[in-house]
């Protein structure tokens, strides 16, 4: 089944409903047309954008540029898990923390699935490797972003607790247990959420768009299976990873608490 | 007879340098305006924050002994100490022997089957002691030990440290009590503006 191709002349008439939003925004007094009409300008342009960019990647297909391609996803998303936090741990720790947790899901898991499930000739290619990277890294800067979060909030928190049993000889592992614990719990718990909900509250968009592309919905479905196993497994890596990478920052080789590397 | 423990040139966030000697059965309470440093001078000697400087517990320099058996060694209790249970009882893994030292320091045992939240400042501030005295450190470095205490219970606290220092522990007190410092045998110093100063 072929899919259904649109032309400009399709999105002109669905634009008409985001000027709708604008007269809305308008008889209302929201003051928000401005700022809509502006968002839709921005969503055009950046996703035109991303599709050339994406269509000359494909054509040229060399490893080097997919992998500078994802690195710079990788790059962006990072920063982002490093801003999300209200604390921010010095000489660049958060972003640290950020970037190595992503990239670290990302990979882990896109090769794990170009390896195994999707194998494309060859595994490296563009047209798979990059939209999978960037489903990965959204998932995996959401995970890391909540569990740095509740970390470097909980240390703040908890700090009187940790140094007391620090005080009392306990290992700096072993007093941040319970936070790292915490911190891991709420990075990981939205990819739950989605699995449960996926079919019956939502219908999720890759399976979404792969029926609206003319795929059959079980074989659309069997996607959005492998998906979710492979987000369910970047989030866990995410949220580890920036729990983890973040405490080690928290302390130094005599075992401290070092609260004063949080800004 | 070597020093219990040893400190010279101990710098950091509480000024410095400091030079501390302390023999068996050797007390030094400090005084100070708040905010001097006093909290962060034990915080050095426990190891809890950084600093330079040496130290040395019965002639071993501590950069040989790994940072947490130091602490259990050298311990410092906070004036405020923290709690990371809901209950006081898993903070106490050795039960009878706490309970043992409970009626010591007038607390009924029944209190661990108490949340922390329940329990007065008071009754932490004991409790906290007890965690720490169950470690028998070597070097205590108490933070205000008897600052939310009444008399009664500030005595008792005292007869402890005593049992302590007789058995050959070093302490270093904050306090601002000068007739507890007195009571309790210790040398009394002066910290302020970075500096500490035999009174």
């Amino acid at each position: 089944m072929k899919p259904i191709l649109l032309t400009p002349f399709d999105l002109i008439i669905a634009s008409s409903l985001v000027v709708l939003d604008a007269v809305v925004s308008v008889l209302l007094g929201l003051r928000l047309h401005k700022q809509i009409l502006v968002a839709a300008a921005r969503c055009t342009i950046q996703l035109l954008l991303i599709g050339f960019l994406l269509r000359f990647v494909f054509a040229i297909d060399t490893p080097a540029l997919t992998l500078g391609v994802i690195l710079v996803m990788v790059a962006i998303a990072g920063r982002e898990v490093a801003a999300r936090p209200e604390k921010k741990l010095a000489r660049y720790g958060n972003q640290i923390a950020g970037l190595s947790a992503v990239a670290l899901a990302t990979f882990v898991t896109a090769i794990f699935a170009l390896a195994t499930a999707l194998r494309p000739h060859p595994w490296y290619d563009a047209r798979y490797a990059i939209p999978l990277a960037g489903i990965m890294l959204g998932n995996a800067l959401n995970a890391a972003s909540l569990s740095l979060d509740a970390l470097l909030s909980g240390v703040m928190r908890e700090r009187s607790a940790i140094e007391a049993q620090l005080a009392l000889g306990t290992r700096f592992r072993d007093a941040m247990r319970p936070l790292i614990r915490a911190s891991v719990r709420r990075g990981i718990l939205p990819i739950i959420n989605t699995m449960s909900a996926a079919g019956i509250v939502t219908l999720p968009g890759i399976m979404t768009g792969q029926i609206l592309a003319g795929l059959d919905p079980v074989e659309a479905v069997k996607y959005q299976i492998l998906l979710m196993f492979l987000l369910a497994g970047a989030n866990g890596i995410a949220a580890v990873g920036a729990a983890y990478f973040a405490a080690a920052r928290l302390t130094d080789s005599r075992e401290r608490l070092r609260v004063d590397r949080l800004k | 007879m070597p020093e219990r423990l040893s400190a010279r040139g101990l710098t950091g966030a509480a000024g410095g340098p400091f030079g501390i000697a302390l023999g068996r059965g050797d007390a030094m309470a400090i005084t100070g305006p708040s905010g001097a440093g006093k909290s962060v001078l034990l915080r050095m000697i426990a190891d809890l924050d950084p600093h330079e400087g040496a130290i040395l517990l019965d002639g071993v320099d501590r950069a040989t002994i790994a940072a947490p058996l130091w602490r259990r060694r050298v311990a410092y209790l906070a004036a405020e100490p923290g709690w990371w249970h809901d209950d006081t009882a898993p903070h106490f893994p050795d039960r009878p022997r706490t309970e043992a030292l409970m009626p010591s320091l007038a607390l009924d045992p029944g209190l661990l089957n108490q949340p922390v939240h329940r329990l007065s400042t008071g009754e932490r501030m004991r409790l906290a002691f007890i965690r720490t005295l169950l470690n028998e450190p070597e070097i205590l470095l108490l933070d205000e030990p008897t600052g939310a205490l009444d008399p009664h219970a500030t005595a008792l606290v005292e007869t402890l440290l005593i049992e302590r220092l007789r058995a050959g522990a070093a302490l270093i007190l904050v306090t601002h009590d000068m007739a507890q410092a007195s009571r309790l045998g210790a040398r009394r110093f002066h910290l302020e503006a970075g500096t500490l100063t035999p009174r």
